[in-house]
């Protein structure tokens, strides 16, 4: 046994390091840091930057323009962004619909679509979920329907994170009507300009519009969209969510956020003393510290196996759900650290609206912030009681 | 052995639901005797007792109402009546004042350490999170010699003010040498506080009925997989700890508007409000989990509940603070 990383990766997260601090504005770290919503250009900028070096898409091998790295390159690298506050790469067209596009898109497609994922010209946004369709995705409703060279796309799509900056959607869409749930669906990309779209933005409990639902009312989409074969589309959606659980542990943004819990429990008093030492708050940060440990390793565990060849299992659905549960853990104790000055609500919506800047250190608006958008961890990406249902049927088989 | 209530007090928490349910107003509110049934006859009311409490605040909780209730009546009025400022408590319950009290300093967390000084008759200080301090006539203020009444609108006062999880609005207070009155020791607080910290904890109770009416409708209703959420047996079995859970909140606050005006009340409290403020926070998560992405959404109902339960835990100490009031409590 030897738990040390390679010399190579420990090289590699050093060279991580010296570029974030050399390459990465404050002003937008400071940003990720408060958990302030970044603008549309902030996000575009720092993927610029990345894609300047060619670090954008680790996940992508080099012939796509990818940075080819390891699953443990992979994780260093997400690690040390989130430890620098850095904004995170947004999945939607990286990790999300390039490996689809890689496995099973056209030459053509690939060579139209790749290209500008990297270099901003689209931003894509994910459209599986529904109004009636969550946890029991293959019951999507929207429909395409062949038309000459054309499918006419009907329905409504919803949560669509960011879809307010977007300009692409990559839909589940049913083209068989008659067939099973699973076997009637497939993958189409749709150009958010074209005639019959309709984008409204839905204000989350943290007073933020991060989601949308997107419409579509006889929207006339060329067929050359559809990935892959029609009646595919599980298929395709399946192999995305595999990749979309990569970083699902989000080691480093826990790591991050510890870090930044105990900065904040030794700034805040608790009988005169600081908070980290009053004996019942020091014993929960420990014990989500201990936690956290074990995770950590549970996560090199298993990209370990990925790196010898193993595809990943069910084994991420238990990384997802520590991971989240770690995650919002820490979210709850930095919120409940800053006391009094969690009685706030500090909405960004509202802040532009009147003068109501919250009260206390920019950290506690943070604190309130992270912690009500974040209990969207255990609900997406397959939500927690989903997980649990895989764990129990693929792992234990019951 | 009673648990239940007077017939007035029904009456009451009765028609204030039907109120509330046609939207009224604070005003409305004052007008059928609301605030008044918050303060004890001696000073001018008919009520102030713990099931008052209860019954009051429980009904705004479930409803979702934002009032000066708490702030004005059962805090302002409260340390008022105990002053002897019987003219002013019975403008507050009527609603014809409006109190907002002072206590906490900006950075003091849960530690009620107080800097404000009074010098020749003059307030000197901050304070941090100001209940419905924009919309006072007067002021209640903690200083290091006592308790302070302050014209809202005196010199040497300034607000900025901000919204609240809960709804309401709060603000941070400025005194710089502004005229005040001494009412009166900080020791007038204990009574007030701890009918102010059963009135939050009533209010919570409220939300978090409401809170499981509203997921408890919502699982029957959602279908996944062809069926009802709620007929998913991993589903019935949370929301079956998250009702046994708020079935000892419920206890919680009879415990504490039973002991409110007995030798135990302090013992109570922190037991209570320690209990609540655990359970709360566990609805919250609990009830927006369960609804999926839709529990996340401003649009829905459950949003501002689930902001007003963290409230409720994070107003007047949480759960630590006062299990650790409890362990020092019980072992005096
Ligand atoms: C902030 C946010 C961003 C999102 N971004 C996107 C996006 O960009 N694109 C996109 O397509 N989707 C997105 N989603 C949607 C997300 O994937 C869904 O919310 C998720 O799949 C859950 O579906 P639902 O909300 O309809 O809840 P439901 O499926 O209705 O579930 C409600 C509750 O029932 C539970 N449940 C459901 N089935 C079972 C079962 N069989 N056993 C036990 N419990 C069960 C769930 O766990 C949940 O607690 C986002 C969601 C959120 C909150």
């Amino acid at each position: 046994m030897d738990m040390s990383f390679s010399p190579e990766d420990q090289a590699f997260r050093a060279e991580v390091r010296q570029f974030l601090r050399d390459r990465l504005p404050e002003r937008l770290s400071e940003k990720v840091r408060l958990f302030q919503e970044l603008g549309k250009a902030e996000i575009e900028e720092w993927h610029a930057v990345l894609n300047e070096k060619g670090w954008l898409a680790g996940n992508w091998p080099r012939e796509f323009g990818g940075a080819g790295w390891t699953a443990i390159q992979r994780h260093i690298f997400e690690e040390e962004s989130a430890l620098a506050h850095a904004p995170r790469v947004l999945p939607f067209g990286i990790a999300m619909l390039g490996p689809v596009l890689q496995k099973f898109g056209s030459r053509q497609q690939q060579d139209r679509f790749l290209p500008r994922i990297l270099n901003g010209q689209d931003w894509w946004c994910q459209g599986y979920s529904e109004p009636g369709s969550g946890s029991d995705l293959a019951s999507v409703k929207t429909t395409a329907v062949r038309d000459g060279d054309h499918y006419v796309v009907n329905g409504q799509k919803t949560w669509t994170t960011l879809g307010q900056h977007a300009n692409w959607i990559f839909c589940l869409v049913r083209t068989d009507p008659a067939a099973k749930a699973q076997e009637g669906i497939s993958f189409l990309l749709i150009d958010l300009t074209s005639p019959g779209i309709t984008v409204r933005p839905i204000v989350l409990l943290d007073g933020n519009p991060e989601v949308n639902e997107v419409f579509f009312d006889d929207v006339r989409v060329p067929a050359e969209n559809l990935v892959g074969e029609e009646n595919k589309g599980w298929t395709y959606a399946k192999y995305l969510l595999t990749h979309e659980r990569t970083n699902i542990a989000g080691v480093g943004f826990a790591t991050a956020g510890l870090a930044a819990l105990k900065r904040i429990a030794r700034g805040q008093v608790s009988g005169g003393r600081p908070l980290i030492q009053n004996p019942l708050f020091a014993a929960h940060v420990a014990r989500v510290e201990i936690d956290l440990m074990a995770m950590a390793t549970t996560n090199l565990r298993m990209l370990a196996q990925a790196a010898a060849g193993q595809v990943p299992g069910a084994e991420s659905s238990m990384l997802k759900l520590k991971g989240t549960q770690i995650r919002q853990a820490i979210n709850d104790l930095t919120r409940r650290a800053v006391g009094p000055w969690a009685l706030a609500f500090p909405s960004e919506a509202l802040e532009g609206a009147n003068d109501a800047l919250p009260p206390g250190p920019p950290e506690a608006a943070a604190a309130t912030r992270a912690y009500l958008n974040n209990r969207k961890l255990s609900i997406y990406g397959g939500s927690n009681e989903i997980q649990r249902g895989i764990i129990a049927k693929s792992l234990l088989g019951l | 052995m009673d648990f239940g209530f007077t017939e007035e007090q029904t009456m009451l928490g009765d028609s204030l639901a039907r109120m509330l349910e046609r939207g009224a107003d604070a005003a409305a509110l004052f007008d059928l005797g609301a605030g008044a049934a918050l303060i004890p006859e001696e000073a001018g009311g008919f009520g102030g007792g713990g099931a008052d409490i209860l019954v009051v605040f429980r009904t705004l909780g479930r409803a979702g109402a934002v009032t000066p209730l708490l702030d004005s009546v059962v805090l302002g009025a409260g340390i008022l009546a105990a002053a002897g400022e019987t003219d002013l408590a019975q403008a507050a319950a009527g609603g014809a004042a409006r109190i907002a009290v002072a206590l906490d300093e900006p950075g003091q967390r849960y530690d009620g350490v107080i800097r404000t000084t009074a010098a020749d008759g003059r307030l000197t200080g901050e304070k941090s999170v100001v209940h419905g301090a924009e919309d006072a006539t007067h002021l209640i203020v903690a200083a290091t010699d006592g308790l302070y009444l302050v014209d809202a609108g005196a010199g040497g006062v300034t607000l900025r003010g901000y919204g609240l999880m809960d709804g309401g609005r709060a603000a941070e207070l400025s005194l710089a040498d502004a005229p005040a009155r001494r009412i009166g020791d900080t020791a007038l607080l204990d009574r007030p506080l701890a009918g102010a910290i059963l009135a939050l904890c009533s209010d919570a109770l409220g939300v978090m009925e409401r809170a499981v009416d509203l997921t408890t409708d919502y699982l029957r209703t959602r279908k996944q997989f062809g069926r009802p959420i709620g007929s998913f047996q991993a589903i019935q079995h949370r929301m079956a700890d998250l009702l046994t859970e708020v079935e000892q909140a419920r206890s919680a606050v009879w415990n504490l508007a039973g002991h409110l005006d007995g030798p135990d009340r302090d013992r109570h409290v922190a037991a209570t409000k320690s209990l609540l403020g655990r359970v709360a926070r566990q609805v919250a998560e609990e009830t927006i989990q369960l609804h999926g992405g839709i529990g996340m959404t401003e649009e829905y109902e459950l949003a501002p509940l689930a902001r007003r339960l963290l409230a409720a835990d994070a107003r007047f100490g949480d759960s630590d603070h006062h299990l650790e009031r409890f362990i020092a409590v019980s072992a005096a």
